[in-house]
C-alpha cells in the first residue's frame, strides 16, 4: 500500500491561513490503513485546527469528510455539490489522490496535509516499511524477492558494494544490506547462479509520467 | 596494449607495480596538489586521484588529474557513480582521455549520507560494475552506452576496487569474477590488515584462474596511530583490522607508533611481492603523502621502472 505521514501541524496551519472556510478531506484506502489520512485522522486534524483558531482568535470554519478513494472519479463525484461551499480543500490522501482532487476542482485551492512517503508493508499497526519504488522493471525474480532498487541505499544492480558491513548497510548498522540478504536467500535456494551474471545498465522507465492501459481496457464514449 | 598507460606498461612487463593516492583540495589551491604530487613523483607508477572521497566536495578528480599530468606524474582518475548520470560520466571520460588521462578507477562511491551534503540526491544511474562495462565498450567497441558510435574511442586502462573482507566472504571472489566479466583490467583492493583472509581470497582467485585475467594490486595503508587503527576497526564499514595489529602498535612505545605502522606495511609489501596472484601494491597514505618516499624506500620498491 501507499504509506503517508501527516505533515507537521504548523505547516498545515500556515498553508491555510488565508482561507476562512476549509474542508479537510480524508481517503478511506491506503492512507487510512496506515493511520495518516482516514476518517479518524481527519477528525483529529479538524479538532486541532479548530482549537488553534479559537486560541489565536482567528475564526476559521473547518469541516471534515472522508471518501473511499480520492484517486477514483467514482468516489470523487460525491464531493461535487459539497466543495463549492469552501474556499480551500485540505487533502489527507496520497499525492495521487491530492492531484486528482485538484484536477477535478481547478478553481479551488487544494493543499496537502500529508507527505506521501512510500509503497510499503504493514509490519504492525502503526509500523510500516518501504519495499517498492515502482521502477516499472521488476527484478525480484533475479534477486530472490528482495528489491535492490529500494532496499540497497545505492540501488545497485550488481551489489553488494564495499560498504557492506557484516550484514548491515554502510549507512546504518540497523539497516540490513540488501545484497547480503539477497545472497543469503539465493544461497539457501541454491540459486546463486542468478546473480553471478553481470546485470547491464538499467533502461529506466520511470523518468516520464507513466500511463498503463491494460489489454482489457475499452474506451468509453 | 589497451591504453599504453605507464601503469599498464609496468604491469604488462611483469614489474611489481606500486601506486599511490592523492586527495584533491577542498578549494582552488593547485599548489596543494603540486606539493603532495612532489612527494609521490618517482616513487610510484601512477597516482589515484579521489573523486569527492567520503562524499565530501573537493576539486574535481579530472582537474586534479590534469595538474598531476602537468607535474609529470601519471594519474589514475577515480570516478564514482554517486554524483553523475551516464551522460555526464561518458562526457567526462571523453574529456579526461582527450586531455591525456589514461587510467580510470570505477567505483560506486560512499553514500552521500556520510559527506558534507547529506541531503543530496544520490544518482547511481549505473553501478560500478556497469561503469566498468561502459568504459570497456567505449574503448573496445567504440560504442556509447546508448549504442551510438564514439569517434576516437577513449583508450583507458580500466580499474576497479575489490573488498576481500566483507561478508559474505564466499561471495567476494565471485564478485571479482563478475568485475572481470564486465571488463576490468586491474584491481586495487581495500586496505589489507587481515593477511590470513587476504591470502585465502587470493588463493581462491588463483584457483579460479582470475589472477591470469586481471592485475591485482594489494591495498596498503600504514597506521599512523593507535587511534586510527581503533577507528578503522570500529567505524569504517568493510574494514577488517585484527586485534594483533592494534596490540603491535600499542607495544611500539611512545613516539614509535607511526614507525611501527610503516614497518607493518613494509612487511606486508614484502609478502605481497612473493605472493602468487598479486601484481603490485596500492599505497593509500592518506594525508601522509610526505611519508611516501620513506615508505617506498623502506619497502624496497625503488627505483620505479622507467617505461618507453
Amino acid at each position: 500500500m501507499i504509506v503517508a505521514q501527516r505533515k507537521p501541524f504548523d505547516e498545515i496551519k500556515d498553508m491555510i491561513k488565508d482561507y476562512k472556510k476549509v474542508l479537510a478531506l480524508g481517503c478511506g484506502t491506503c492512507v487510512a490503513v496506515c493511520l495518516a489520512g482516514g476518517e479518524k485522522e481527519v477528525s483529529v486534524l479538524v479538532s486541532e485546527l479548530d482549537m488553534a483558531a479559537k486560541l489565536a482568535d482567528t475564526p476559521i470554519d473547518v469541516s471534515g469528510f472522508t471518501i473511499e478513494r480520492q484517486c477514483d472519479r467514482e468516489y470523487l463525484e460525491a464531493l461535487d455539490d459539497m466543495v463549492e461551499k469552501y474556499d480551500a480543500l485540505l487533502s489527507l490522501a496520497c499525492g495521487a489522490g491530492i492531484q486528482f482532487l485538484a484536477e477535478r476542482y481547478p478553481k479551488i485551492p487544494v493543499f496537502p496535509a500529508v507527505d506521501t512517503t512510500f509503497i510499503g508493508v504493514n509490519q504492525d499497526v502503526g509500523w510500516y516499511e518501504e519495499r517498492c519504488r515502482s521502477c516499472s522493471s521488476c527484478v525480484l525474480g533475479m534477486t530472490g524477492g528482495i528489491c535492490p532498487v529500494t532496499m540497497c541505499a545505492k540501488g545497485l544492480y550488481n551489489g553488494p558494494c564495499g560498504g557492506t558491513n557484516n550484514g548491515a548497510c554502510e549507512i546504518d548498522a540497523d539497516q540490513p544490506c540488501a545484497w547480503y540478504m539477497i545472497y543469503e536467500r539465493l544461497s539457501k535456494q541454491d540459486r546463486l547462479d542468478s546473480i553471478m551474471k553481470f546485470t547491464p545498465a538499467t533502461a529506466w522507465k520511470n523518468q516520464v509520467p507513466r500511463t498503463v492501459i491494460q489489454p482489457g481496457y475499452t474506451k468509453k464514449d | 596494449m589497451k591504453s599504453g598507460s605507464n601503469l599498464e606498461k609496468v604491469l604488462k612487463a611483469g614489474h611489481f607495480a606500486f601506486t599511490g593516492e592523492l586527495g584533491p583540495p577542498r578549494g582552488t589551491n593547485a599548489e596543494e596538489v603540486r606539493e603532495k604530487a612532489a612527494f609521490l613523483k618517482g616513487n610510484v607508477d601512477a597516482v589515484n586521484i579521489t573523486d569527492n572521497q567520503t562524499a565530501v566536495v573537493r576539486m574535481s578528480s579530472w582537474a586534479a588529474s590534469l595538474i598531476l599530468l602537468q607535474e609529470g606524474l601519471e594519474p589514475n582518475y577515480q570516478m564514482v557513480c554517486r554524483d553523475r548520470n551516464r551522460l555526464a560520466m561518458q562526457a567526462d571520460i571523453l574529456g579526461a582521455y582527450t586531455l591525456g588521462i589514461r587510467n580510470m578507477l570505477c567505483l560506486s562511491g560512499d553514500h552521500q549520507k556520510f559527506g558534507d551534503h547529506p541531503e543530496a540526491l544520490g544518482v547511481f544511474d549505473i553501478d560500478s560494475m556497469q561503469l566498468i562495462n561502459m568504459v570497456k565498450n567505449m574503448r573496445d567497441e567504440a560504442k556509447f552506452l546508448g549504442g551510438a558510435d564514439v569517434e576516437g574511442p577513449p583508450e583507458m586502462f580500466i580499474g576497479a576496487a575489490a573488498n576481500p573482507f566483507a561478508e559474505p566472504f564466499e561471495w567476494r571472489v565471485h564478485r571479482l569474477a563478475k568485475k572481470i566479466s564486465a571488463g576490468v583490467d586491474f584491481i586495487q583492493t581495500q586496505c589489507i590488515y587481515n593477511m590470513d583472509r587476504f591470502r585465502t581470497w587470493v588463493k581462491q582467485a588463483n584457483d579460479m584462474g582470475l589472477t591470469e585475467k586481471v592485475y591485482i594490486l594489494a591495498g596498503v595503508t600504514p597506521m599512523k596511530s593507535i587511534g586510527m587503527a581503533r577507528y578503522m576497526k570500529a567505524k569504517v564499514p568493510g574494514m577488517d583490522v585484527p586485534d594483533e595489529i592494534i596490540k603491535r602498535l600499542q607495544g611500539a612505545g611512545k613516539g614509535k607508533v607511526a614507525a611501527e605502522g610503516i614497518k607493518i606495511a613494509c612487511e606486508q609489501i614484502e609478502e605481497f611481492k612473493e605472493m602468487k596472484g598479486v601484481a603490485g601494491v596500492h599505497l593509500m597514505a592518506i594525508e601522509w603523502e610526505h611519508k611516501v618516499p620513506e615508505i617506498a624506500e623502506q619497502a624496497k620498491v625503488l627505483p620505479r621502472p622507467v617505461m618507453d
